[in-house]
């Protein structure tokens, strides 16, 4: 049985899947106040939305803080944080637990490690739709199998009974969007989806997603350090730097050098550590980073 | 599924069942050395201790030609390698000599006794794996917490107070002042003879033939001791369990399986546990193997006629026969549950497959 996504009226078009207004992640540890993310805003319709920015620049940390997966010693803290008009801020547990995976859902970046290595891949999936929807075991592992072919899986029934070491790496990311977009959400959270992957898998497993999110018409935030990537891959995008929005511009405006003028001197930064084989770089320039900027 | 799809998927079952009967016979070669090696060395004790067991027989002041005539007997005037194989092949027909203490076949010594300790171990385990894996996913879970400190006092508690001292204080308690369970020994001595032993294990033998009194006797007298055990294997059982837990919980599925909308009931006791009984199995199983030893103290406390005291009773009486059987016996139990935890292991985890 399939269950489509209802169509969208034009209000509900209209409607911005997430609003988030001054995000703040602290973590609060003996030595002090970690603050992770520190004001962060941006409103996500059904866009491809980038974030970019350095290792430990609150990126991923913005990721778990939508979905309600920060771990204890840290707090989250927003003047406003809106799915399609549900508040998120004054949700409980249990309705954000029902959210997930059935509205926001999030791909990780390793499926070494994010895939249960005791359970079949099928098993994983089933039971990923089973968590939100009333479904015999049976019409769970039909519905896996029509999302394993859908992520371009050849022998969706062979697949279904691997486990999670018997599956290559991008086999094992497809496998991984299956389970997480098998219960229709409206956003995909994609944190580094396809840094742990072999090069030549990688442009592969994007345009799976791609593909996906596209045709159903879905808001899709990716997270990456790979400015290559987002540039070609997203609508706009995030530049993040010690856990603020630097600034937020179209993606296509990163490599339009006209645009060079109106650019951030951090993104500037970032663009001049890119690798360019015509011109190769005898040094790299180092990044520069203003305190004013964290202010 | 398409007609090759089903045939290809069939493949892949064929290749697992290939697959786990390699497995099965790399086990049992295992299994065949290793008891090979533990017969070789009971053997060779047997040469090196400096008890003369022709002596033992024909005494301080028998003649030279009675010596030698007990020593051709024995067997001892062989070659080694032909000893060996003697040995080998009575042990096999369940024939390891006779006990001087207790002057019976130490094959039926072992029938007796080595029961008690079984019933004693598996229940003693079964309280440590029953209470203690919960307690110490509670104690991961809530690190820090007061189930984890709970945990710590019941672990310390069960490491550090000497078994003998517990023994005591619980038969003190329990058995003199409230009288809630039986004292010292299996059975109390009006039950002794309404069971036949079959198996040896008396609650199922009681079971067996009906004699629920005489069942309920005997479970009264193990509660006490097995809890003394229990509380042990728990304490162990426990550690353990939280810290392979807290190791599992870090790991990225367990997030993954937050993300997909997976209850923490869930996400804790199917996903973080089933892998956190991989390296839990092999611990529990060493620790099951220990208690089937017999526990000298535990078994002298509560009069337990088990292997622990059996063993030790003939070793400090020199009764080598009974030592070398005990020891056969003790170091076939230790292959055997290896054995069975490894394919338990394998089981859990597909990755040793």
């Amino acid at each position: 049985m399939m269950h489509p996504t209802p169509p969208l009226s034009s209000a509900m078009t209209e409607q911005p899947l997430l609003e988030l207004d001054n995000l703040r992640v602290n973590f609060h540890t003996p030595t002090g106040i970690v603050r992770a993310v520190r004001g962060l805003s941006f409103t996500l319709g059904r866009e491809r939305l980038g974030i970019v920015g350095e290792s430990g620049s609150g990126k991923s940390m913005t990721g778990r803080a939508i979905l309600d997966l920060i771990p204890p010693p840290g707090e989250v803290l927003a003047d406003r944080m809106v799915y399609r008009g549900q508040d998120l801020l004054t949700m409980d547990r249990r309705s954000r637990r029902k959210l997930r995976g059935r509205h926001i859902s999030m791909v990780m970046q390793d499926p070494k490690f994010s895939l249960n290595p005791v359970q079949t891949v099928g098993s994983q999936i089933a039971e990923a739709y089973r968590v939100h929807h009333k479904a015999s075991a049976r019409e769970a592992k039909e519905r896996s199998l029509g999302m394993l072919e859908a992520v371009q899986i050849r022998e969706p029934a062979r697949v279904y009974d691997l486990y999670p070491h018997e599956v290559s790496g991008g086999m094992g990311q497809r496998v991984m969007i299956a389970m997480m977009l098998i219960a229709e959400p409206d956003i995909l959270i994609a944190d580094e989806p396809t840094s742990a992957l072999d090069v030549t898998v990688q442009l592969q497993v994007l345009k799976i997603l791609d593909d996906l999110v596209t045709s159903r018409g879905m808001g899709l935030i990716f997270i990456s350090h790979d400015l290559h990537l987002v540039q070609s891959f997203c609508d706009r995008v995030i530049v993040m730097y010690g856990g603020k929005a630097m600034e937020t511009l179209p993606a296509a405006e990163l490599a339009d050098e006209s645009a060079r003028a109106r650019r951030h001197p951090y993104t500037l930064g970032l663009l001049g550590c890119l690798p360019d084989l015509d011109h190769p770089k005898a040094k790299l320039a180092t990044l520069e980073r203003d305190p004013a900027w964290l202010a | 599924m398409t007609v090759a799809e089903t045939s290809r998927r069939s493949g892949a079952f064929r290749d697992r069942a290939s697959r786990w009967g390699g497995l099965i016979g790399r086990e049992l070669s295992t299994v065949a050395i290793t008891m090979f090696g533990l017969l070789l060395i009971t053997f060779l004790i047997a040469r090196v201790v400096p008890i003369d067991p022709v002596l033992a027989v024909v005494g301080d002041n028998a003649r030279p030609d009675v010596y030698d005539a007990a020593r051709a007997e024995l067997g001892l005037d062989k070659p080694l390698w032909q000893q060996f194989a003697i040995y080998v092949g009575k042990v096999f027909t369940g024939d390891l000599g006779t006990s001087v203490l207790t002057a019976q076949k130490v094959t039926d010594d072992i029938k007796r006794v080595f029961p008690a300790t079984l019933e004693l171990a598996t229940l003693g385990t079964l309280i440590g794996v029953v209470l203690g894996v919960p307690l110490g996913v509670l104690a991961a879970v809530y690190q820090g917490r007061w189930p984890d400190q709970l945990a710590r006092i019941l672990g310390l508690f069960g490491y550090s107070i000497p078994v003998f001292w517990l023994g005591l204080m619980g038969l003190l308690l329990f058995y003199a002042k409230l009288g809630w369970v039986g004292g010292p020994g299996r059975i109390g001595v009006a039950w002794q003879d309404f069971v036949t032993p079959v198996t040896g294990v008396i609650l199922l033998d009681a079971a067996m033939q009906g004699e629920w009194d005489a069942f309920w006797d005997a479970f009264s007298h193990l509660v006490l001791p097995s809890a003394v055990l229990g509380l042990f294997s728990l304490a162990y059982i426990s550690r353990m369990a939280r810290s392979f837990m807290i190791a599992e919980l870090q790991q990225q599925y367990v997030i993954a399986a937050r993300v997909k909308g997976m209850s923490e009931f869930r996400v804790i006791w199917r996903h973080a546990l089933r892998n956190a009984l991989v390296p839990l199995i092999t611990v529990v199983a060493l620790s099951y193997a220990q208690l089937l030893e017999g526990s000298v103290l535990t078994e002298t406390i509560f009069a337990w006629p088990g292997l622990g005291r059996y063993i030790t009773n003939s070793l400090l009486n020199a009764d080598m026969n009974a030592v070398l059987g005990g020891t056969l016996v003790v170091g076939a139990v230790f292959i055997g549950v290896n054995l069975f935890s490894d394919i338990l292991g394998r089981l859990v985890d597909p990755r040793t497959r």
